[in-house]
């Protein structure tokens, strides 16, 4: 399984917010659609950075007045991307590797969805199950006990 | 809505498509707790089942015996079955709103992914899927040729089906006159005279689609040979060091199965699989039309950003003598008329199985879908079951909020007088059964599981109609 079956079954698009706006608007974003992070993006689908509930917390605890502070302030630039491509199960690795939340997925650099640690972990729960559905109907039924 | 999901007003769902993912949906609505479901299931062809009959490989009986667990379903009697029912030509969606509360898509990705090279639309060249609805007696694939009068074919890709084409071309005629492989096939394959079959995947040993099992079966042919170059199935920096990063023993195990392969010698056997890795066909060769060769060119692993290992073009070129060319690279889904589709993904668009507005990206009510045209061409079999449940939870949650169609003739009874109206053809699952029975009693005089019937003609004959 690769990524792109983990997009195909998320639905709708990815949240992002631009590099100017206010921590407030992306707090509203945040809470709005009960998310961690969003993609911050300059030209409506290329990828500059990315903003976690964890970012906005860390400097909050420095600066009270972060409401009003530009999203550009606080985001981080520095993001690992995934491809459509990358395989489920090295990514999974990645990012539980580096402790990573969320991975915004690219093809030729536009933004196409992003990615969460737990739809990745729910990616993998959902295939073991269905090898164990599989493995359970090959196992002829049980016989009544004989008494 | 109120007192929908009752005795007296039952929920009424129609599901297309009879494949797993529209049993196993029929099977959870049927056994919801406090909600009376009826289950109408449909099926564009005559016969259930979906891929468990036309995908899996005739040489795989044994995994086609969870049909056992379908037939169950069946025998519920708030289920009913119309086959030979097309929904887009016999009954709109529109059709169907008038007569139940919720609609579910479970009509799997129909459609195979191209290469996209140069040569690709020569004579000889195919899908992969094509071969496989062919040999298994898909009645829109029943007059299907193909060339093999040509002795050395190229399968590109390393996944199941890719697995099953290749085991089908190496298998002798004696060994699939014991199958229920189509009849017409079995007879165009007796005549077969390829000898060589070029399995091409793209990345390294570790990265192969393939499941230990499926791989163990390649070599252990009556009638062929495994051949793997030596530093193909020698792994490379990157996937060695990721092995040892995620000491996944299946994948340690699968490289193990290959590299064993690569010591054997040859035993004699009078056909050969050539197993490839790091390999990607440019272009197909032709001459007059018909393919003749295949220019690969040699790739390398690279890591991407996330850690995944990627395939890299070298300028390294080789050309290969094949005049038969299967792809298997992938599927995709086929948009259905009227239903929000996701071009990207090849999916109908949706959230945990309820459709999508593409404009608003709010669920479209009465509207759902399960298994691969939700999710994608992934998993096993039994993967569709947690996935329709999920549907399925999603369908039962909108019904108790009254969130459904409002049908005008929310019955049974209407139900079948509409589709009987549109389609006298239409086959029940008493029918099937029935030429269930006959296929089975075609194949017991020659020691084989079924004769299947490959027409649509042929099956009304049967039923005398």
């Amino acid at each position: 399984m690769n990524i792109s079956h983990v997009l195909a079954r998320k639905g709708a698009g990815v949240i992002t917010i631009r590099p100017k706006q206010s921590i407030r608007e992306a707090l509203g974003a945040l809470a709005q659609h009960n998310i961690g992070a969003l993609v911050v993006v300059e030209a409506e689908t290329r990828p500059v950075g990315i903003l976690s509930e964890r970012d906005i917390v860390r400097e909050a605890v420095r600066d009270e007045k972060v409401f009003d502070r530009a999203v550009r302030d606080l985001m981080t630039t520095d993001v690992i991307v995934a491809a459509p491509e990358d395989d489920l199960k090295a990514v999974a690795h990645t990012m539980t590797e580096k402790r990573i939340r969320h991975l915004p997925v690219v093809t030729e650099g536009r933004l196409v969805g992003i990615v969460s640690i737990g739809d990745v972990v729910k990616a993998q729960r959902d295939a073991y199950e269905g090898e164990v559905a599989t493995l359970e109907m090959r196992i002829p039924p049980e016989q009544p006990e004989q008494s | 809505m109120a007192g929908v999901g009752t005795e007296g007003q039952p929920l009424r769902v129609a599901v297309i498509g009879a494949g797993p993912s529209g049993f196993y949906a029929a099977e959870h609505l049927l056994s919801a707790k406090g909600t009376v479901v009826e289950v109408d299931l449909f099926d564009r062809l005559p016969t259930p089942y979906g891929l468990v009959r036309y995908g899996v490989a005739p040489d795989h009986q044994k995994i086609k015996s969870v049909t056992v667990a379908y037939d169950k379903t069946a025998a519920n009697p708030r289920f009913r079955f119309f086959g030979n029912v097309e929904i887009g030509k016999h009954l709109s969606i529109e059709d169907l709103s008038h007569l139940y509360h919720q609609v579910l898509f479970t009509t799997g990705a129909q459609t195979d992914r191209q290469l996209g090279i140069p040569g690709e639309d020569l004579e000889g060249s195919y899908a992969a899927t094509e071969f496989v609805a062919w040999y298994n007696g898909h009645p829109d694939y029943t007059h299907h040729q193909f060339d093999l009068t040509q002795t050395a074919a190229a399968v590109v890709g390393v996944g199941n089906v890719a697995v099953d084409v290749t085991r089908i071309l190496l298998r002798t005629p004696e060994e699939l006159a014991k199958t229920d492989i189509a009849d017409y096939a079995l007879e165009a394959l007796r005549e077969s005279r390829v000898k060589e079959v070029h399995m091409l995947g793209r990345r390294g040993p570790a990265q192969a689609a393939f499941t230990n099992p499926e791989v163990r079966e390649l070599g252990e042919l009556p009638a062929a040979d495994v051949v793997i170059r030596p530093e193909e199935a020698e792994l490379d920096e990157l996937s060695k060091a990721e092995l040892d990063r995620t000491g996944d023993r299946t994948e340690l195990r699968k490289v193990q199965i290959l590299q064993e392969f690569a010591a054997r010698p040859l035993t004699g056997k009078p056909k050969k699989l050539f197993l490839r890795f790091l390999v990607s066909p440019v272009e197909l060769i032709g001459k007059d039309g018909h393919v003749v060769g295949m220019r690969l060119v040699h790739n390398v692993l690279a890591a991407t950003a996330a850690g995944s290992l990627s395939a890299k073009p070298t300028d390294r070129f080789e050309d290969l003598a094949v005049g038969l060319v299967f792809r298997s690279v992938g599927y995709r889904g086929v948009p259905l008329a009227g239903v929000p589709f996701h071009e990207q993904w090849g999916v109908i668009l949706n959230e945990k199985g309820r459709v999508l507005d593409p404009a608003s990206k709010q669920p479209v009510i009465g509207l759902y879908a399960a298994g691969w045209i939700k999710r994608g061409p992934t998993g096993v079999i039994g993967t569709n079951k947690p996935d329709a449940s999920e549907t399925v939870q999603q369908m039962l949650a909108d019904a108790a909020a009254g969130k459904t169609f409002s049908p005008k003739e929310p019955t049974a009874a209407a139900a079948e007088a509409l589709v009987r109206a549109r389609q006298p053809q239409a086959i029940t699952y008493q029918d099937w059964k029935r030429l269930d029975e006959l296929e089975v009693q075609r194949g017991r005089a020659a020691s084989r599981p079924r004769v299947k019937f490959v027409q649509v003609e042929e099956m009304l004959a049967a039923l005398s109609r």
